[in-house]
């Protein structure tokens, strides 16, 4: 490390285990990305940041569906967090979404659009103002984002448009796991033709009426997004509400 | 389809480029060293590897084959690309001292078709769809082999069909063929019966210890599709069986494995989808032992997580099962 750790990363290195403090690094993308000078600027301006190793970004190396590429974002480790941005440095529109877990883990499951291989991060900002930044690489062909969604060719879809399927867990190794689905073509804006049309906000509340999470969404959620939340095992029926872009709005229930 | 003629330059400029660096050239004469077997008299194949598509083996994964008839030889499937279709025909014409008369096409995958261009100035024949599908999809699977297979790709251009075929048994060249049309593999799956030699040309919806492959399956339909094609295995006359990857077999072997490794996945995807899995988690779940030694398992097992799960979760959110 060429400059010494600030008093915040110290003092956080001094909480962690040995070989994750040996990682935490304030500078030098352990990605290696060209792009990531700028991804700094344009989305953690002026905020201390660390390279985090207890931020997990899981996602297949070789993704064989660039339309469809799972990412698990997993930074229940770091204690209280009060956002996460998550974003491709080599994608057309670079930032996928946004999550503010309240009363749910800081964990989200999704599917993306890439268009290039390119490294996939989380940014996690804890309450202290600092960004934990985690991430992978995923290499693809490409073309997610500038072909045209599975919907343009169904009759339907405008029935269909933010239809809520989805399920709680109760028992088993995922209790306490939630799976929701919304069809939505999230049309990116960069298919000739087709203006971006998209999710936008979805916020997730318990049977008590506390905020379990917020979710602001962007183009590059894929198609028809199933999201899987840890919303905790005393959650109770769940209600999922949100809106697109164009104002078309939903509000569906999902009991455990 | 500009862009997509752009990004073929680009691969046949990248390919010239490697060609220059030596040792990097996978095989200087591109020659798939095409050695046709013989399945019974008259009935022939072309067995390729079992592998996937490299830069090494030019896409010979495939197995095609031929007929021969009265009036000359009907051939089934075209291979991988231009070079493929060109040695093929060579290769079989110089074994039988007869010209091909006639190419059909199983399905609208690219390793069955981009031989095509070999046989243009023949009758090629496919079912409807299959037609639709390779005309629609064809230049888009070209540019992935250019991309995985490389110059072995070179001056490959898709040749849609110019006929479709009428199914039923009739005398195609002066030989009795059954055409059966079925589907699961892809929406259309043409198998083809040989009445004379007893041998059916499986297409894709039999693979032969090789890890099934299924970008455009509809499993239940597939599994319906395996039901037909054993139930001709029992037919008195049978004598053997070429499945689409894989070696030839002498009884419905090829039809039990496919149809057992479908039957797990389908079951497997969908435990999980009960389960609350989520994808990544699903990618990383073992392959049954009983397929795990397959050439290609994992790797399979890992696209059809990207190709059926999404279904098998939907079912699950919905409540469906």
């Amino acid at each position: 490390m060429k400059f010494p750790m600030t008093i915040a990363a110290l003092a956080l290195a001094a909480l962690m285990p040995a070989a994750d403090a040996a990682a935490l690094s304030e500078t030098g993308d352990p990605l290696a990305s060209a792009r990531w000078g700028e991804m700094e600027k344009s989305f953690l301006a002026g905020a201390p940041v660390l390279f985090d190793p207890r931020v997990k970004v899981i996602a297949p190396s070789m993704a064989e569906d660039p339309l469809q590429v799972p990412v698990t974002v997993d930074a229940t480790q770091l204690g209280k967090v009060v956002e996460v941005l998550v974003f491709a440095d080599f994608n057309p529109i670079v930032q996928v979404l946004r999550f503010y877990p309240e009363h749910a883990s800081a964990y989200l499951g999704f599917r993306v659009k890439l268009q290039q291989s390119t490294p996939v991060r989380a940014a996690v900002r804890t309450a202290d103002g600092i960004w934990h930044v985690g991430g992978t690489w995923v290499n693809t062909v490409g073309g997610g984002c500038t072909a045209p969604a599975g919907s343009a060719a169904a009759k339907d879809w405008q029935q269909r448009l933010n239809a809520v399927s989805g399920r709680q867990w109760s028992t088993g190794p995922n209790a306490g796991r939630l799976r929701l689905r919304i069809e939505h073509p999230m049309d990116t804006g960069l298919v000739a033709g087709t203006p971006a049309f998209h999710l936008e906000e979805i916020d997730f509340h318990d049977a008590a009426g506390q905020r379990l999470m917020r979710l602001q969404t962007f183009e590059p959620v894929s198609e028809n997004p199933v999201f899987t939340l840890q919303a905790g095992e005393n959650a109770g029926a769940v209600e999922a509400s949100g809106r697109d872009n164009n104002g078309n709005a939903f509000r569906a229930r999902i009991a455990p | 389809m500009k862009y997509c003629a752009m990004k073929r330059r680009l691969a046949f400029l990248l390919a010239g480029l490697s060609g220059l660096l030596p040792g990097l050239l996978p095989a200087a004469e591109f020659d798939y060293a095409l050695q046709a077997r013989k399945v019974a008299d008259g009935v022939y194949a072309f067995i390729g590897r079992t592998e996937d598509f490299t830069m090494e083996n030019g896409g010979n994964i495939v197995n095609t084959g031929f007929i021969v008839a009265p009036a000359g030889l009907i051939v089934i499937d075209s291979g991988p690309s231009l070079r493929y279709g060109r040695q093929m025909r060579q290769s079989m014409t110089a074994q039988t001292g007869k010209s091909p008369v006639m190419l059909i096409n199983t399905h609208h995958h690219p390793d069955h078709f981009l031989g095509n261009q070999a046989f243009a100035d023949l009758p090629i024949g496919a079912l409807p769809a299959t037609v639709k599908g390779i005309a629609e999809e064809g230049n888009a699977f070209a540019e992935n082999l250019f991309r995985l297979s490389g110059d072995w790709m070179k001056d490959t251009e898709v040749q849609v069909p110019n006929k479709t075929l009428a199914v039923g048994t009739s005398d195609i060249a002066g030989r009795r063929l059954r055409l059966i049309a079925l589907d699961g593999h892809t929406g259309a799956d043409l198998a083809v019966y040989d009445e004379t030699s007893g041998v059916l040309f499986a297409g894709d919806l039999a693979f032969n210890r090789r890890a099934p492959t299924t970008p455009h399956a509809d499993v239940t339909r597939w599994l319906a599709a395996l039901d037909t094609l054993e139930a001709i295995t029992r037919e008195p006359g049978f004598t053997a069986l070429v499945p689409g990857h894989g070696e030839v077999s002498r009884d419905a072997q090829p039809i039990r494995q496919t149809r057992a490794w479908l039957t797990w996945l389908q079951g497997a995807l969908r435990r999980a989808a009960q389960a609350g899995q989520d994808m990544n988690e699903v990618l990383e779940l073992p392959v049954a032992p009983d397929f795990a030694q397959w050439p290609q398992a994992r790797s399979e097992y890992r696209r059809s997580v990207g190709h059926l799960f999404p279904a098998a979760e939907q079912g699950v959110l919905e409540g469906r099962y």
